[in-house]
């Protein structure tokens, strides 16, 4: 009886009373994943803010063609974002928005890729993925300097205010789309998300330099890829769900 | 140190498979978004049209976190961890939803 009794504490022994790994993830990784976390919420909130601010002004109620924006109700975002760079005046609903979703999809394909080849100690393919992944990070960022652009100087026809002044574009007081917390909104999420591209590339940038150097080579494995994977993985999470409720609904 | 020996790194061979299946995932996202810009423009604007959205980018979502981020292949507890939180953003949603009608009926 005393002799079993050790043995039989042992095989009881939670997962969780320390010495193995219970997530089975290393401890960068397991941080990186809370951190997401946390960041989803911050995106849920400005996100769920968004609908809130909708809902309580009122809905456009005419026929779609006639739309005409107005500070009395809230726009039809399809309404609002119709421009492609070159393409000036030609009424091209959400097609620029598609697009930067498309070259985000593509960035976070490369990235996977680079993962995969990390995991095949692949010094050439990894260096190879990264570039694509920080090229479609930077084409994305331009493309969002682009729409900030055309939506801070609005378009030709301006919206005529109550004391007869027309007004072009927007700024976080007043803007030609609908009532004014449409454009904050606007900055405030687009601008957010753009925040997290930005660094994203930034840290893309290191980490594809300490591969180039070979840092990860001589480390003996390229766990650091899978961490910042994960973090633009996220920034394109993110993208799904803005463009969704931003720019679709 | 010697160096010759840390840079003789052999890569292993590329699984085609694994990629194959990364691209086919990377379609079916192109596709889904294809799909919701089409719908856009050939839908009447409403709850319907609204919902098949939300679907369609709970699908994507889906697809970038089990496959993309690798959550699928995780330890349960390590997905359940990440899971269970985002229960406050359902909270939320209806909160601040049913917050938004009340301040609509006081201004309007």
């Amino acid at each position: 009886m005393a002799v079993s009794a050790p043995v039989t504490e042992e095989t009881k022994r939670n997962i969780w009373e320390g010495g193995v790994s219970p997530f089975k993830a290393s401890y960068g990784k397991l941080m990186m994943w809370f951190f997401l976390l946390s960041d989803a919420f911050t995106f849920s909130g400005l996100l769920i803010t968004y609908g809130f601010l909708r809902y309580s002004y009122p809905a456009y109620e005419g026929p779609l063609n006639a739309f005409k924006s107005s500070q009395g109700y809230w726009p039809i975002p399809e309404k609002i974002f119709d421009a492609v760079p070159f393409l000036h005046g030609v009424h091209l609903p959400l097609l620029f928005v598609g697009i930067m979703t498309f070259i985000l999809i593509l960035s976070s394909v490369t990235m996977v890729l680079a993962v995969e080849s990390g995991h095949r100690m692949d010094k050439r393919d990894v260096t190879k993925w990264m570039l694509w992944t920080i090229l479609g990070g930077l084409t994305f960022l331009a493309c969002q300097a682009w729409e900030w652009n055309h939506f801070i100087h609005g378009t030709e026809e301006g919206l005529v205010l109550t004391n007869g002044t027309v007004f072009y574009g927007a700024n976080l007081q007043v803007n030609e789309y609908g009532p004014p917390l449409f454009a904050s909104l606007f900055f405030f999420i687009t601008g957010f998300h753009g925040t997290h591209v930005f660094s994203g590339v930034l840290i893309n940038v290191i980490i594809f330099y300490n591969v180039v150097v070979g840092t990860y080579e001589r480390r003996g494995h390229y766990e650091m890829i899978e961490k910042v994977g994960l973090y633009w993985h996220f920034v394109d999470l993110v993208w799904v769900f803005v463009f969704t409720f931003f720019y679709l609904i | 140190m010697d160096h010759t020996k840390i840079t003789e790194v052999k890569p292993l061979p590329a699984d085609k498979e694994k990629i194959k299946k990364l691209w086919r995932i990377a379609a079916i996202l192109g596709i889904v978004t294809a799909i919701e810009f089409f719908l856009a423009f050939s839908m009447p604007r409403g709850v319907l049209l609204y919902s098949v959205f939300i679907c369609l980018t709970l699908v994507k979502a889906f697809y970038i976190v089990s496959e993309f981020m690798h959550l699928k292949y995780e330890v349960k507890t390590l997905i359940w961890s990440i899971m269970i939180p985002t229960i406050f953003v359902i909270w939320l949603i209806v909160a601040l939803l049913a917050e938004g009608g009340s301040v609509f009926n006081i201004n309007f």
